[in-house]
């Protein structure tokens, strides 16, 4: 699926874009930066949750992931790009039945909507994570996109996201018209955003296993919006591991927030131990596990073939994350959180006596040139 | 934050088109892709402490300073053939024979081309999988610039990354091997070495190191404490296990001599359209693995003592 490519192309099209998942923080904040492009027509935003970012000029359509019902908005609304930024990676966010049914069925019936020969969908970009190739102690020390992970899947979630990549690559092969893009990112870091390793580095003291320090690889939560935006305005098929420059090993990740390293984990046993921790307030997720012991790195060379660049390096994401932890505890309650109001949204889109000409946005990147094409 | 990297990295992704880029569209195809590749490698932070391998240079220096120094210099006297094999620049793999419950040897060549070689180099070390996965190993292993034996790793560290990478063909058999069994080469793997190095364009140079056997003999291994403890192999020498664990590193005092042979440019073989080539990889790995076994014949012939060289 995956080749070198030349500097991706642009294409210059308008488009009309379908953002799944658009209360996750991808989703929302994805939605916000795509409003900034004069050259995306339209934004449709479906979710079976409310957005929780204040959105200019997005559609929200409360829809969970039944495909009849977004076929339907993707054939209304002419819809040629489709983002599917729903997938779930974080095993205590949700019950695995509730996320097997996200990240598997409902992958599925987002491609299914997307399928048909009268389908006016010309792109599809998923985002996957780098989940998808584990984490073994006889991994390589970089992955590249033509690895397949090297055991099977050990839980529950890692199993979910090679089966949605094999619904993808499914569809990719059965509409070779479609520009398929599908995205492995690797963890997350950032201020808006929760994960496992988020929350684990905001503790004071940061648990590790003992004797073992591994290698991992984060990326800067602006640069995941980036890299959606990057791969939406060019033509770049393919699998493309989207991960900041630069391994980090976790004893240094954490003296980089200026936190304490505390190996209580046992080398042996960890994931018997990870229940009780769980109870107790570790809340370790199943996949970080191993994770904690052998680590991973990324290769994301391919993804820099296509023109794309990090806007942050793995330590200087991380050290930005640091400062965001030391300023959390004086700015905790004096931002309001954004609530979404059906009948406010709708008189602001939708009431002649709103005036609508208004110059620029406010999005989190009003302050970006949108490109100059 | 790294100032130096700002030149090169741009905030945004698509915002600033660098003018190279712009009409390299022309120019690129003519280079193959991998080498396109190679560019993209991330820089090098100059703030960090850790490479991307999770090699320290801080914890090297100090087992370079102190344990690795005294055995190099005092405890087994290394004395150097032909260092001026080593290439200077471009990635090359070191083949060498491998002995020792807990093996000197990788150690000391590190050593002898930080000390003897006009342009030293930092050596990465191929080593099993089962470091990774043992704790307090884990840990230190990739430290000291040990890696996976993976064929990914070596690629890479070969080809993009143009570095000096050591191998033991031999792997667990050679430090398994009985005293009696002493500088037999034992099998030398699939010949993937070669392969690796030949995908990579990588210059081989066959090393040999003698004293290694005699500096930690092996007089049986028992293989119901190999299953009982996890251990790769439970060996009994005259100081393991009679001593705990230090007895892995009490080595008796034998002379060691390391030779760098003529490297063998695997270009003029081939280079990587050839790596495919199962029966020409088979014959330069026999190839390399008679030569090595030829010179220790002549060097263990030509030493007077075990322990005074």
């Amino acid at each position: 699926m995956t080749e070198v490519l030349p500097v991706a192309p642009r294409d210059p099209r308008m488009r009309r874009v379908l953002v799944t998942g658009l209360s996750t923080y991808w989703g929302g904040r994805l939605a916000q930066a795509l409003e900034g492009f004069e050259q995306v027509e339209a934004i449709v935003g479906v979710d079976s949750r409310a957005p929780r970012r204040e959105l200019e000029r997005t559609e929200y359509v409360k829809v969970s992931n039944q495909h009849g019902l977004i076929q339907r908005i993707v054939r209304a609304a002419e819809i040629d790009t489709v983002i599917d930024t729903r997938l779930v990676v974080n095993s205590l966010a949700m019950p695995p039945r509730v996320a097997h049914e996200n990240n598997v069925i409902g992958t599925m019936n987002i491609l299914a909507a997307c399928t048909g020969s009268d389908s006016p969908v010309r792109k599809v970009i998923f985002k996957s994570s780098s989940l998808y190739y584990g984490s073994e102690s006889d991994d390589p020390a970089f992955f590249t996109e033509g690895m397949r992970r090297p055991h099977p899947p050990r839980t529950a979630l890692e199993r979910d996201m090679v089966e949605a990549e094999a619904a993808l690559e499914d569809f990719a092969s059965k509409n070779p018209d479609v520009t398929v893009t599908n995205l492995r990112f690797a963890n997350v870091l950032g201020p808006d955003v929760e994960t496992g390793f988020t929350r684990m580095l905001s503790l004071p003291l940061v648990p590790m296993v003992l004797g073992f320090d591994p290698r991992l690889q984060f990326v800067h939560e602006d640069d995941i919006v980036h890299a959606l935006e990057h791969a939406t305005f060019h033509e770049i098929p393919g699998t493309f591991n989207v991960a900041a420059d630069g391994v980090l090993s976790l004893s240094e990740a954490i003296s980089l927030v200026g936190k304490v390293p505390a190996p209580v984990l046992p080398p042996w046993g960890t994931g018997l131990l990870a229940g009780p921790l769980r109870r107790l307030g570790f809340r370790i997720p199943d996949e970080m596990i191993n994770l904690l012991r052998f680590g991973r790195g990324i290769d994301n060379r391919l993804f820099k073939s296509s023109g794309f660049r990090y806007g942050y390096t793995s330590r200087e994401a991380m050290i930005k994350f640091g400062e965001y932890l030391r300023v959390q505890p004086v700015m905790k309650g004096v931002e309001q959180g954004y609530t979404y109001e059906r009948e406010v949204e709708e008189f602001l889109r939708w009431s002649p006596h709103v005036r609508r000409e208004r110059a620029g946005h406010e999005g989190v990147d009003a302050d970006r040139e949108p490109l100059g094409i | 934050m790294a100032r130096s990297m700002a030149s090169h990295r741009t905030s945004l992704a698509h915002t600033e088109e660098s003018p190279e880029r712009e009409d390299g569209g022309d120019r690129l195809p003519e280079r193959r892709p991998a080498e396109r590749l190679r560019d993209l490698l991330p820089a090098i932070e100059p703030d960090r402490q850790l490479n991307d391998w999770g090699r320290s240079e801080r914890v090297e220096g100090v087992f370079d300073r102190t344990i690795v120094e005294f055995f190099y210099r005092y405890w087994f006297r290394a004395e150097i053939e032909g260092i001026e094999n080593v290439p200077a620049e471009g990635g090359a793999l070191l083949v060498s024979n491998h002995s020792g419950a807990l093996p000197p040897d990788a150690a000391v060549i590190a050593k002898a081309i930080r000390e003897e070689h006009p342009r030293p180099r930092p050596l990465y070390i191929t080593v099993e999988h089962f470091f990774k996965s043992y704790p307090g190993f884990s840990m230190l292993i990739p430290k000291i610039g040990c890696v996976a034996a993976h064929p990914a790793n070596v690629q890479r560290l070969l080809y993009d990354e143009e570095q000096l990478v050591l191998v033991f063909p031999e792997g667990r058999k050679g430090t398994e091997k009985l005293y009696k069994d002493r500088y037999r080469l034992r099998r030398f793997g699939r010949g993937g070495f070669v392969e690796a190095a030949m995908r990579a364009e990588a210059k081989l140079v066959p090393t040999c190191v003698v004293g290694a056997e005699e500096a930690m003999p092996v007089f049986a291994q028992l293989d119901f404490m190999k299953k009982l403890t996890g251990l790769l192999y439970f060996p009994i020498t005259p100081t393991f296990p009679w001593l705990g664990p230090f007895g892995m590193l009490a080595y008796l005092p034998a002379k060691f001599k390391i030779r760098f042979l003529e490297p063998i440019d695997t270009v003029e073989l081939g280079g990587a359209e050839a790596a495919q080539d199962k029966a020409l990889v088979q014959t330069v790995a026999q190839e390399i693995r008679s030569r090595i076994q030829e010179s220790l014949h002549e060097m263990v012939g030509q030493r007077k003592s075990v322990w005074f060289g």
